[in-house]
Order: structure tokens, then sequence, then C-alpha cells
């Protein structure tokens, strides 16, 4: 491995942390390759040696796990993932316009990054955000309702340098670092960060304190 | 007309809904402390008499579920929270856990407490960063509280929650996938049996449950098998999150006793955009056959869907226009599972494979006649012989399609195009270039 001390000693003291939410160590493998991709941007040959010593695998093992799951990159990661949801409902709503168009102004496809290092593109599958068809998500945080105008917009913007906000939840959007190690399961004291609700949310609630549905008891 | 019933959904407009304060304030942890009062037997038959099936689309009792638990041993035994809603058109755990995450703790503390459980998880699909940050939150809020950890309101019960994220992968919606990929492995179907009561997460009794299943407890608990049971029909009992997304004026969640039906729902979502026809829907997400306009007034409830000829599934109502090729939709679909096929058996990772390139051919109007029985053939073979529920799935909406559209596939064949244009179907107005290209 070739991480400095004080890395290693910072990904030890998280894996720690890590290893012991769980009753048998290897149920910490998905988290800790998540950690791995927040340091190193991506499933690297050291965080792949790292999760191996750490779980008591072999590191064929650990790959073989990685390898399993879309969100593990097996190649240095753009500062920002951005997915296009091109799965049948949001395909048929506009999702293959809008990857279109994103395509062409990143000049890149599925699974490819940036010259610049700033954007990884990828065509998704269904985020569970349906009901805001089509939608995009970038560092997995909700944009809803997506044009191709407020797409490339966004793109425009993070190839720019400039910060994005999502549509629902948080107030911006972190890096993909950033984002990997809220995944890994460590807080970053930003779970208050909110937009409100969109109006599918709320659709049926609305309807009934409209109609004075109240629940009876 | 059928009132809609928020009960799940009921806090998701109060302020900052997601935090536990506001939870409380709406009577929230009052279940569990009634729970903590009872034995545990009593909540399992409670849960067994409300009817309660389970929402993660399978819709098996979720009582009977836990009642088949062998005796304890005194070793442990385990819940673990099925959130890695991925089926397409499903998206009533997302809202639930970014708006109220105190009800699936709640839930899952009940629940625990009720199997004889000191450790449980919650598996959530990587792919939601805040929804996340809200259950990591809400866990965190609810030991603060005391309402989990170390003797639970003096009860004696202990109990402790893991919040744990997947890495994108549709298949371990598949409950012993997801105990795979839980134990750190490639999330792969386990051979059933032994079932996960019996041997599931390290190999201990473990009930797996859906976000809205454990969701649906406390409120049952709290105010009785009666006040549940009052809601539904016959044998679909109490209320569920009906998702509505597409050609829909106001898509979104609605939660109504099972048994109300499509009719009644795009009523209330406004009718079609923009006055189109309806063509094909879902009731229960892209693993479900489609219906059509014929099936508008279905109740939704399991009984009467499956009479009709499809699943209830997750009640994800994916609703389409006469704008919307059924050709290009279902490939899309079958794309989709093609992707997700974990490999491990042949008739799905073949399958998926083949009906993909068939697929793919026949919509971009370069297939055959013999293509549309091919399809139907393969599908034949994959239905049945799948080693889990994904390969039987990615064979519904293809059976279905061809049977209720056969002439549109048959146009496909006959014009060498897809008759469709397909910006008619968007939400926006754009140019339609070539033909989109193949999926990942």
């Amino acid at each position: 491995m070739t991480y400095t001390a004080e890395t290693l000693a910072q990904l030890e003291t998280d894996a720690a942390d890590i290893v012991g939410r769980y009753p048998v160590k290897r149920s910490a493998l998905l988290p800790l390759l998540h950690l791995v991709q927040s340091v190193d941007g991506y499933v690297s040959p050291d965080g792949i040696a790292f999760c191996a010593k750490t779980v008591d695998l072999t590191s064929a093992e650990v790959s073989a796990v990685a390898t399993f799951y879309t969100q593990y990159k097996r190649r240095p990661n753009g500062e920002y993932q951005v997915g296009v949801c091109t799965t049948a409902l949001c395909a048929v709503m506009g999702g293959d316009e809008i990857w279109r168009q994103v395509s062409e102004k990143c000049g890149v496809g599925h699974d490819e990054t940036t010259g610049d290092g700033k954007i990884t593109l990828e065509r998704i599958e269904c985020n569970a955000a349906c009901d805001y068809a089509p939608v995009m998500m970038v560092n997995w945080e909700f944009f809803d309702n997506m044009t191709p105008d407020r797409a490339l917009r966004v793109v425009d913007d993070i190839l720019e340098g400039r910060d994005v906000k999502p549509t629902r939840g948080s107030h911006k959007v972190g890096t993909f670092k950033e984002t990997e190690r809220v995944l890994a399961g460590f807080e970053d004291g930003r779970a208050n960060e909110d937009q409100g609700l969109g109006d599918p949310t709320l659709a049926g609630l609305k309807i009934a304190r409209e109609q004075g549905w109240e629940e009876k008891r | 007309m059928t009132d809609l019933t928020p009960v799940l959904t009921a806090t998701w407009d109060a302020e900052e809904s997601w935090k536990l304060s506001t939870y409380e304030s709406h009577g929230g942890y009052g279940a569990l402390k009634k729970a903590l009062g009872m034995e545990p037997g009593d909540i399992i038959q409670m849960v067994k008499d409300s009817g309660l099936r389970g929402r993660g689309g399978a819709g098996f009792p979720t009582g009977m579920k836990w009642g088949f638990l062998p005796p304890d041993d005194g070793g442990p035994r385990y819940l673990v929270v099925n959130a890695d809603e991925s089926e397409p058109g499903t998206c009533k755990d997302i809202p639930t856990m970014l708006s109220a995450p105190q009800i699936l703790i709640e839930g899952v503390a009940i629940t625990s407490f009720a199997i004889g459980c000191n450790h449980a998880f919650i598996y959530l699909r990587g792919e939601v960063t805040h929804v996340y940050r809200r259950l990591l939150q809400a866990v965190r809020e609810a030991y603060e509280a005391g309402h989990l950890g170390k003797n639970i309101h003096g009860s004696g019960f202990d109990l402790d929650v893991t919040v744990h994220a997947g890495a994108g992968a549709y298949i371990c919606g598949e409950e012993t996938a997801l105990l795979d990929s839980l134990e750190g492995r490639r999330g792969q179907p386990r051979l059933k049996p032994p079932f996960p009561a019996v041997a599931g997460l390290y190999a201990r009794p473990t009930v797996v449950n859906n976000v809205e299943s454990v969701s649906s407890v406390p409120a049952i608990v709290d105010r009785g098998v009666e006040w549940f049971t009052a809601m539904g029909t016959e044998r679909s009992k109490g209320m569920g999150i009906f998702s509505l997304s597409g050609h829909v004026t106001r898509p979104g969640q609605y939660e109504a006793p099972l048994g109300i039906t499509l009719r009644e729902l795009i009523d209330m979502a406004g009718g079609m955009r923009d006055g189109k026809k309806l063509k094909f829907w879902t009731p229960g997400g892209s693993s479900t056959p489609i219906f059509t306009d014929e099936h508008l007034d279905t109740p939704l409830d399991y009984e009467s869907v499956g009479a009709a000829g499809s699943m209830l599934g997750t009640r994800a109502l994916q609703i389409f226009d006469e704008t919307t090729c059924v050709v290009r939709v279902v490939t899309r679909w079958t794309e989709f599972y093609k992707h997700e096929s974990c490999g491990k058996c042949t008739p799905c990772r073949e399958g998926t494979f083949w009906l993909t390139q068939i697929l793919k051919r026949v919509e971009g109007g370069r297939g055959t006649e013999a293509d549309i029985q091919q399809l139907l053939d393969t599908c034949e073979s994959i239905l049945g012989r799948a080693f889990c529920a994904l390969g039987d799935g990615a064979t519904s909406s293809i059976s279905s399609s061809v049977k209720l559209f056969r002439e549109e596939y048959e146009r496909h064949v006959t014009e060498g195009c897809c008759p469709f244009d397909h910006a008619a179907s968007a939400l926006f107005d754009y140019e339609t270039k070539a033909i989109e290209e193949a999926h990942a």
C-alpha cells in the first residue's frame, strides 16, 4: 500500500468504526469500499488491499465483491457523478433526449469521464423517484423534473466550477469523495438541510387535507 | 369514491417532518411504549390478526412471517429492513424515509421487540445520499432519546440498529441476495429452503420486511386491529401508498385503502396529461404484467389484481398514454433486467440478454414476424425456471404486452421502423433525432 502514514491512520480509525457496527467483520466490506472511494475516488488497488487486510479476505475476494456493484468504480471517477435515468418511464418522459444533450455537451458517453475530471457520466437505472420523472442524479442527490435546458445548466455549472443545488434534499451537492464518505455511514451534519418536499410527494396528502378526510380512529 | 387515508404519510407536510421532535409531537413512539408493556407473542398475534401483508411486492402476511421464526435458542435473531427500493416505478419508501424516517425506526423497535431481535439492520440502496443522511440522524436521535439502545424505556429490552448502504444492485431487493450483500458478498440469491426465518443473516433466524410493512406496525399497535381491518377489502386489509407516475397531471404519492381503483386515483391526480387517452399501465412495478383501460375499475387489492392477470406488487402505477410506444417501453424494461441480472442462473442471465437483442431489433424496425414468437418462447423458457423472481419478472411485461398489443409489435416489423414520434411522449418539446441508442 502506498498510503501516507497519516491517510492510513485515518483509514484505520474509520475502518474500526465501520467494523464495529456489525457482529461479523465481513459485513463491513460494502461500507469499507465506499470509504476507500471517499479517499481515492475509486476502488484503487491500495483500497482493495486495505479492505482485504481489514476484513481478513484475499484481494481477489474483495475484487469479486467490488466488481458486482455499479457504484464501485474501477477507474478514477469524476468529481461529480452525473446520472441520467433512462429506464423506461424516465426515458419516455424525456430522459432519452436529456441524455443525448447532456452527453453531447460533456463530450463523453456512458461511464466515461470528462477530460478535466469534473464529470463522470452514466445512464442510470430507476432511482425511485418516478413521480418526478424525468430524473437526473448528481452524486446521488435528486434533480427532479428535468428538461434538457435544466440539465444542461447543471452540467454547465459543474464544468465551470460552480456549486450545484439539488431540487429536493440538501442545499449543495458534495463532491464524489464527500458523498462516498456519507455512504460509508459517516454523518456530515447536513441531514437537516431541506428544500421542502416536492408536489408529487405531498400530492395525496394535500387532497386529503382539502377534503377533510381525517383518519378514522 | 374512496377517501384517501394518510397514516404513513400523515406527517409529511409538518415542519421539519424528519426530526424526532416533530414525530413525537404527532404522537410518535406512543406505540413503542405500549408495545413494551405487551407480551411479544401478543404483538405478533396482533399483526397476524390485522392481516397486514408485505408491502414490498410479494404480499406475504407479515405476522405469519414473524411467526415462522423457530423458538428462541438463546442465540441472536435479526430483523433486516429491505430499503433497497429499486423496482422500476416504485418510489414510496424513499419519500417515506426522507420525510418521516422515525416511523420506520419506531416500527423497527416494535418489530424487534416482538420477534426477540437485539440487532436490526436497515439495508438502504446506496444511490440516495440525502435519505441515508436522514436515516443516520434518525437512528442517532432515537438512541439519544432512549428509544433504541440498552434497556429501552426501562423494559430491559436492548436494541441496536445499523443503517447500511448498498452499492447499486437491484437484485439486492431479493431478500436472500440482500442478506448475502449485507454479509459483504456479491448480492446473489440463495437457494430456499432454508428460508431466512430459519437460516438468514449469519445463518441465524431472520425476518426480512419491507420499509412500508415495518412502518405500518406502529399504527396497528397504537390504534388496534379493528381500526386497520376497517380499511381495505376482504383479504387485503389496511392502507398502502399508491405511487402514480407517468402521463397523469399530478403524479405522486397517494395513500389509500387497498381496493381503490386506478380510475379513482387518476381522477385525484387531475386526470391524464392534456386529456390524452390511457394506453397501458403497471399495477405494481415493471415486474407485473401490464394492464390497459379495461382495468381502470379493477380494485387494487392482491386478489382482484391477481384475478385480472397481474400482481399488486409495490403499487407502483406507471401510467402511459396513447403517445407511448409499448415496444419501446418493454425493450427498456428488459434492458433493465439484463443489466440487473446477477448472473447466477442461466435462464435469467442468458434469457434477458437474448430478449434484449430481439427486442432492440424489433423496436428498431429490423425484426421479423418470427421474432415476436421467439420472444414468447424465450419468456416461457425463463418463467418458472429462473433461480429467483427477477427472471420471472423480466418476462411479465413482454408476455403481457405481446398479448395486448401484438399488432403494435407487428407494425414495427412491417413498417420497418417505430411508428411513434418519441417526442410526443416527453414532457417537453424536442425534435426527434436518431433512434435512441441502446441502454448501458
